[in-house]
């Protein structure tokens, strides 16, 4: 009892010699602990919002898988997988730099290549920066992999994912963001408005899909000859729809992260995001109701994100009644934008164009029309600047990028390697081995079971991995 | 000795198994098959484009018994998996030749 009292007393008067040997606050040492506070809620608001943001790439790969065969399951996991991985280090090295560092042109960043704006010891927010920053770049990439699913060369694909997040998205970054940190960008300098990169993100990443989806021409069977679609059925529409809850979930990172500041403006951001996937949602799927006579599931999914994609570009400044319009508007392009590229025979399994190009420019003239402060034709003008910059930059860089790999490494798989499936051809992997897979009239006139046009030719009998003989 | 092969609609599977256990059938094999017969295929939509789904799916059942058990057995079937609509079904009777248990090595009406 003795030694409690003892130890109690003592700690008692350590504690007030701790207040003694403080100095009392003043107005200046009070200031100074508030910003503390407030910079430490800035790194944990855009850090978890980061950590958000990395996990629509969970969201990228299961809308892909659930909208594809499975016969395709592995190489689009290791798609997925890859475009992150390499874009990390990519952006690290080489687009960060171009998109935030110092700028003389308002074109492109010369600084801060390989993080060198950190310094051991020095301001670690350039670090949550950087994080936040390398999860949107590695967006813009995984975009382009929906479009291209169930036909593209692995390798080609590898090389594609280095040049979009060390080249093509930090360079139209920089025109759009780059004053965020040492940059100044020219299209910042007019006073465009792209709150979190309707155009920046998803526009870049939609017309680069384009791009790659019209190189690569539509999969084997989709179109027939006489004009008709053809659809391939996705393999696992659940999939497909906890993608579409995980970016829904994701996006709440995406535009309310882009505060990187904790502040009170994030929740009508979160509000924003939500109101205008919901209306994105419903509207999609009234369309595909009135249209095709049933609710259809992977149009109202679509729908979702598009709306999604709609708010992005202006969800700092509208109110939440112009996101529910913003979104509904996108969710009625989006179902007409996807039948469109089907009609012109751009084959994109996900809807990745439509979604991410047509509803990326729609949310960014959306963001100019419904802005909180007022319109007019000088800010309309602005934004329809920057939709039309983004597809004058992406599109031809990108299609040149694509058709430069098709010439020398190839950006196709072969007939017979299409047929077969990407996983056992490309990787010598099964997705699903414990599940037989029958396939009904999906393949049609160019072979598989039904068809029987198909032979297998001796190159491609040399190149099979499995062979059960 | 004879096989019973009958394709019935899958949600039909329990009410026949239960039928068939009442008249003493205690054996049988199903499996998942895909058809068409009269009923054809339907149209669906995916994506916005319309498709004909040619093969509908049917459960198979098969099923050996003694020749005097054929038209009861036959009778069962029918009565529990007909709901008169198109695409209830056929049977099939095959002749069946021999059968073994491979646990006893029984044979013929034994190992049934």
């Amino acid at each position: 009892m003795k030694k409690i009292s003892i130890i109690i007393v003592y700690l008692l008067s350590s504690i007030c010699l701790v207040w003694a040997g403080d100095d009392s606050p003043t107005v200046a040492s009070n200031k100074t602990a508030i910003d503390l506070v407030q910079s430490h809620a800035d790194y944990v608001w855009t850090l978890v919002a980061a950590m958000f943001v990395f996990f629509m790439q969970a969201g990228f790969a299961m809308v892909e898988a659930g909208f594809t065969r499975a016969k395709n399951a592995v190489n689009i996991m290791m798609k997925n997988l890859m475009d992150f991985s390499m874009g990390s280090i990519v952006f690290f090295a080489v687009g960060f730099g171009l998109m935030f560092g110092a700028s003389k042109t308002g074109f492109f960043g010369t600084t801060g290549f390989f993080l060198s704006d950190f310094k051991v010891g020095g301001d670690p927010w350039i670090l949550a920066f950087w994080m936040f920053q390398a999860v949107f770049a590695a967006t813009a990439a995984t975009i382009v992999s929906g479009a291209m699913a169930e036909r593209t060369k692995f390798v080609g694909y590898l090389l594609y994912s280095v040049f979009i997040t060390g080249l093509i998205y930090p360079v139209f970054g920089s025109w759009a963001w780059g004053s965020l940190l040492n940059g100044g960008g020219w299209l910042e300098g007019l006073g465009f408005i792209d709150f979190a990169g309707s155009t920046v993100v998803h526009s870049v990443g939609g017309w680069a899909a384009l791009a790659g989806a019209m190189v690569l021409g539509p999969r084997l069977g989709k179109y027939t000859r006489d004009g008709r679609v053809k659809p391939i059925l996705g393999h696992n529409i659940p999939l497909a729809a906890i993608g579409v809850f995980i970016l829904w979930l994701g996006w709440f990172g995406f535009n309310p992260g882009s505060t990187t500041a904790a502040s009170k403006d994030i929740a009508m951001i979160f509000v924003n995001t939500n109101l205008a996937a919901a209306a994105g949602a419903i509207m999609a799927m009234l369309v595909s109701w009135m249209k095709f006579g049933k609710p259809e599931v992977g149009m109202s999914l679509n729908g979702a994100l598009a709306g999604l994609v709609g708010i992005t570009a202006g969800c700092a400044n509208v109110t939440p009644t112009s996101a529910i319009f913003i979104g509904a508007i996108a969710g009625i392009i989006v179902v007409f934008s996807v039948l469109f590229f089907d009609k012109i025979r751009i084959d994109d399994p996900v809807g990745a164009i439509s979604v991410h190009g047509v509803c990326g420019a729609w949310g960014t003239l959306a963001a100019g029309i419904f802005n909180i402060g007022g319109t007019t034709f000088g800010i309309l003008g602005v934004q329809l600047a920057g939709i039309f910059a983004c597809f004058a930059w992406t599109f031809p860089v990108a299609y040149l990028l694509f058709k430069l790999i098709d010439i020398t490494i190839g950006l196709r798989v072969s007939k017979e390697e299409e047929l077969e499936g990407l996983d056992s051809t490309e990787h010598g992997g099964n997705a699903y081995p414990d599940f037989a897979t029958i396939n009904h009239g999906t393949m049609g006139e160019f072979g598989g079971p039904s068809g029987s046009k198909y032979e297998p030719s001796p190159s491609f009998a040399s190149k099979k991995i499995v062979d059960p003989a | 000795m004879k096989i019973i092969q009958a394709i019935i609609k899958p949600f039909k599977v329990d009410e026949v198994k239960d039928a068939l256990a009442s008249i003493n059938i205690n054996g049988m094999t199903i499996s998942e098959v895909n058809g068409f017969g009269r009923q054809k295929g339907h149209k669906e939509i995916y994506r916005g484009a319309e498709y004909q789904t040619d093969f509908v799916s049917k459960v198979e059942i098969k099923i050996a018994v003694d020749d005097a058990q054929v038209d009861d057995v036959v009778e069962t079937i029918i009565a529990a998996a007909k709901t008169g609509k198109i695409g209830d079904g056929k049977i099939f009777i095959f002749p069946l030749e021999q059968v073994i248990r491979i646990r006893t090595n029984e044979k013929g009406l034994d190992a049934l």
